[in-house]
């Protein structure tokens, strides 16, 4: 069985010194260790962003797309070849500006992958612009009098979208963070893991120590149920999204794959792909 | 006796003049008829004029006619808009309800049938398309049972009530409007068909059938005119072949769920129109980039920005070829045949494994929608080619060694192993990368790398890529086109020709990259050359002058109001460019 260290590639990442993806990094590789994962059995789709290189860091299969469009990628591959352990992932502006209409309707549509949002609450590749994570009155480069636009609150959004998985976690906490990604993808449906990973050079507010400040850790709570969506919705908004751990899981729900009718058990990528005379006289009888 | 005649049934829409249609015209397949419809509809579901024509003959035909035989008509307006494509002693079947006029100066026999009346007489006015059609069915002396036949499959599964309601339907038209003509017409009458049942579809299904016969499992697309049928094809035959249709919430997703899934290994579409190209364009770099495999069908509407959602045009010719930003290889092949949709599809997605680019097959409005016989297709000719897809076991990597997934090789195509394979991991990005796939700046790398993807093509001849029709070694006309156009040139030439002037005619199948060297010695040969297409700017025309040259032999005939060109209009523009 594979270590975490298998997960290791020798590509150096080009993150700043203290950025938090780092941990996000390692998590991901200890959990596919701890889960049981081949290096090969997982596929790692990343964003545009900072976050974004994360899967050229990590020895799995793994594919970098354009600006926003991890989810619709890795859902692709999930369908592909539903054998494949498929982990989305990238930046809050990747997955809650440019791709904030992709990961609703992939919540909705509960494909069996794991989203982990890196969210340091800015843009940290283009060098420090506002992100619909920045609280109000943040100044950035491009809201140099301060962000007056309301936050997004992601929890909130994929907890009305139909989410099956919802959880949130603090790059720092590193087994909070492991344990959380390997429940993600033990999942059967699409799980949504948003970490707090700090940008150490473009955000001088939402710091490591802001962080630890302001954090609500749910695991302290020994009656929290994570499966009353009301009572998550309730907690994100008492804490003004400012918690962390499982916050809900549903898992009843089928996922996708399981209720698309007709389709395939083993991984489709694998089936031959020639249809037999038989059938394709079949075909054509329909247009006569 | 004649050997072929158009049929046209207009009314409002929503008012039955599709179903009308279906049913007439699978009865007229069913008696070995070549068929080929034209749809005018707009974007409205319920209300506005639509009507739907069919030309009817025992030869194979690819074009709609420049006039009209009989009319079908639900209403007056129906009538006043279409009685002018009447020839002189064509035939107006209309509803007595609203006591139907003839305008001024269309010669043509109208037979008012108590169309609703005889419906409602029979339970419901609903059934007034059938006693339509039982009309003009009849006024053409064709077999009742033949006709009664496709009414059964039609409303088979309604139970035999209904079926029965509906035949007698028929049949009360049909004496109806006998008994006022004093039977069957006789200059109506059709030589008898071949017998044998021609296959009769749209390009959008042919297209469909193509992509199941090319071994595609997956579709992800947006809806869209006049591209959905073929989502609504395959999600009725994916499934029962393990696949499925994902409904997107955008074009962007869905040609990068193709993407990813083409990239862990399933053959996979989108089909779209202008507007969802547009969208594309980014991801339709990602694919070049990556060298993953993409087959994306675009059926050209009228453009721009929401344009002409429903009509007829030819004009993303250039966005086809030069979207996206940067350079990368890209290969479009426009089908300009119902059975080219099918057999393009399978080429398609043929040229995108074995060159790893992305490939646009781009049809246009008439060609997806116009309903028509299609020759038999080939099981045998469905070949299916994967290039260099490593599906053999690999040799055991050194530690932190990649599978050298971009590896520099001859053809510039590089070995593509699949995710899940052991020992084939390398990265994939859209960054500028090296063999391995991991991001690079270095400058050296970076030209190899560019001149690796953009010469795959160099060579790259799909079949056909220029069909030609060329009997005269040195025509006084060469006329050029792409798409469905080609059946109307063909009639046009028929009439030039028997007036004596000679013409050649080469259809670009193939857009991009452009095949010259087959274009060229038609050219040369010409001494004028008529390009003609549905646009405004001469799109192909541009594009021939850019990679052919001729300049002072090429006129354009251009055609952007939305309808296609009819026969008489390209024998006119010709004996006037010539
Ligand atoms: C279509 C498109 N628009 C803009 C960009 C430029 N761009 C790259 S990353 C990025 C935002 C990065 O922010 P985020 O997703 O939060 O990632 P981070 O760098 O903070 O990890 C932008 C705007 C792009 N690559 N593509
Ligand atoms: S700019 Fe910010 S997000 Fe990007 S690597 Fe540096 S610290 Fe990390
Ligand atoms: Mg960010």
């Amino acid at each position: 069985m594979a270590t975490f260290k298998e997960f290791r590639n020798n590509v150096k990442p080009n993150w700043c010194p203290g950025c938090g993806d780092f941990s996000v990094q390692a998590a991901i590789q200890r959990a596919a260790a701890n889960v049981g994962l081949e290096p090969e059995q997982l596929a790692v789709i990343s964003g545009i962003g900072c976050s974004g290189r994360i899967s050229g860091y990590i020895n799995a299969y793994g594919l970098h797309g354009i600006h926003g469009r991890a989810l619709p990628i890795a859902q692709g591959v999930k369908l592909a070849n539903r054998e494949l352990t498929v982990i989305a992932s990238g930046g809050d502006g990747d997955g809650f500006a440019i791709g904030m209409g992709h990961t609703v309707h992939a919540i909705r549509r509960n494909l069996d992958i794991t989203y982990i949002v890196m969210d340091n609450q800015i843009y940290g590749l283009t060098k420090g612009q506002t992100s619909p994570r920045s609280a109000e009155g943040f100044k950035t480069k491009s809201t140099p009098e301060g962000s007056i636009e309301s936050t997004l609150s992601p929890l909130e959004i994929a907890l009305s979208a139909g989410a099956t998985f919802v959880a949130q976690s603090f790059s720092s906490d590193l087994k909070q963070l492991t344990a959380l990604i390997e429940a993600g993808l033990q999942h059967k449906g699409f799980s949504l893991i948003n970490v707090f990973s700090p940008c150490v050079t473009f955000n001088k507010i939402n710091t490591y120590d802001w962080f630890k400040e302001n954090i609500v850790n749910l695991d302290q709570f020994e009656d929290y149920d994570p499966s009353n969506r009301v009572a998550a919705m309730n907690k994100i908004m008492e804490t003004g999204g400012m918690l962390t751990g499982l916050i809900y899981q549903d898992k009843g729900r089928k996922s996708y794959e399981d209720l698309a009718v007709g389709f395939r058990q083993e991984a489709l990528a694998k089936q031959d792909l020639k249809l037999s005379a038989g059938d394709f006289d079949k075909l054509l009888a329909e247009f006569k | 006796m004649i050997s072929q005649l158009s049929w046209k049934i207009g009314g409002q829409q929503g008012e039955g003049v599709e179903s009308t249609d279906r049913i007439f015209s699978t009865a007229l397949n069913r008696l070995g008829y070549y068929l080929y419809g034209y749809r005018h509809f707009s974007s409205r579901i319920k209300g506005g004029h639509t009507n739907n024509k069919i030309r009817i003959s025992t030869m194979p035909i690819r074009a709609i006619s420049d006039d009209l035989d009989i009319l079908v008509a639900f209403d007056q307006e129906s009538i006043d808009l279409n009685a002018k494509e009447l020839r002189p002693g064509g035939v107006v079947v209309a509803d007595a309800k609203f006591s139907p006029t003839v305008p001024e100066g269309v010669e043509a026999r109208l037979f008012a049938v108590p169309i609703t009346a005889i419906a409602e007489e029979l339970g419901t006015s609903l059934m007034k398309n059938m006693v339509a059609s039982g009309a003009s069915w009849a006024l053409l002396g064709l077999p009742l049972e033949v006709f009664n036949k496709a009414v059964e499959e039609e409303f088979g599964r309604k139970g035999p009530a209904v079926v029965e309601k509906n035949v007698e339907a028929v049949k009360r038209g049909a004496e109806f409007v006998l008994e006022q003509a004093g039977g069957p017409l006789d200059e109506f009458r059709l030589e008898p068909a071949d017998g044998k049942q021609k296959l009769f579809m749209i390009g959008n299904e042919a297209m469909g059938l193509g992509s199941l016969a090319a071994g595609c499992r997956l579709m992800s697309a947006y809806p869209i005119t006049p591209a959905s049928e073929v989502m609504e094809y395959l999600i009725k035959k994916l499934p029962k072949f393990g696949g499925t249709v994902v409904q997107t919430e955008d074009e962007i997703a869905a040609v990068t769920m193709a993407i990813g899934a083409n990239y862990a290994g399933v053959r996979t579409m989108t089909a779209s129109a202008g507007p969802g190209l547009s969208l594309m364009m980014e991801a339709i770099g990602l694919s070049g980039m990556t060298e993953t495999p993409l087959v994306i069908i675009d059926t050209q509407r009228g453009g721009p920005s929401t344009g002409l959602p429903t009509k007829q045009e030819q004009s993303d010719i250039n966005a086809l070829i030069y979207g996206t930003h940067g350079e990368i290889p890209k290969v479009v092949i426009a089908p300009s045949t119902i059975e080219e949709c099918f057999y393009d599809m399978i080429e398609a997605f043929n040229v995108a494994e074995k060159y790893q680019v992305p490939v646009i097959v781009a049809t246009d409005l008439q060609l997806s929608l116009g309903k028509q016989s299609c020759e038999p297709l080939d099981y045998d000719k469905i070949q299916i080619e994967r290039g260099k897809l490593v599906t053999d076991e690999l040799p055991q990597l050194e530690q932190h060694a990649l599978f050298k997934r971009y590896e520099f090789t001859e053809d510039g195509v590089s070995p593509r192993v699949l995710p899940g394979a052991k020992n084939g991991i390398h990265h994939v990005t859209g960054v500028e990368h090296d063999q391995e796939g991991r991001p690079s700046e270095s400058a050296i790398n970076r030209k190899k790398m560019m001149e690796k993807r953009l010469g795959k093509l160099a060579n790259l001849r799909i079949a056909n890529a220029v069909k030609a029709d060329a009997p005269n070694e040195a025509p006084e006309l060469l006329i050029v086109a792409m798409g469905s156009t080609g059946g109307t040139i063909d009639e046009a030439r028929g009439r030039l020709n028997r007036e004596g002037i000679s013409t050649n005619h080469v259809t670009v199948r193939q857009l991009h990259p452009f095949p010259s060297d087959l274009l060229e010695p038609h050219l040369k040969s010409a001494k004028k050359v008529v390009v003609l297409e549905n646009n405004a700017t001469g799109q192909l025309a541009n594009l021939i002058k850019q990679n052919v040259g001729y300049h002072d032999k090429i006129e354009n005939l251009l055609k952007y109001d939305g309808t296609p060109f009819l026969p008489s209009e390209i024998e006119k523009a010709c004996k006037e460019l010539r």
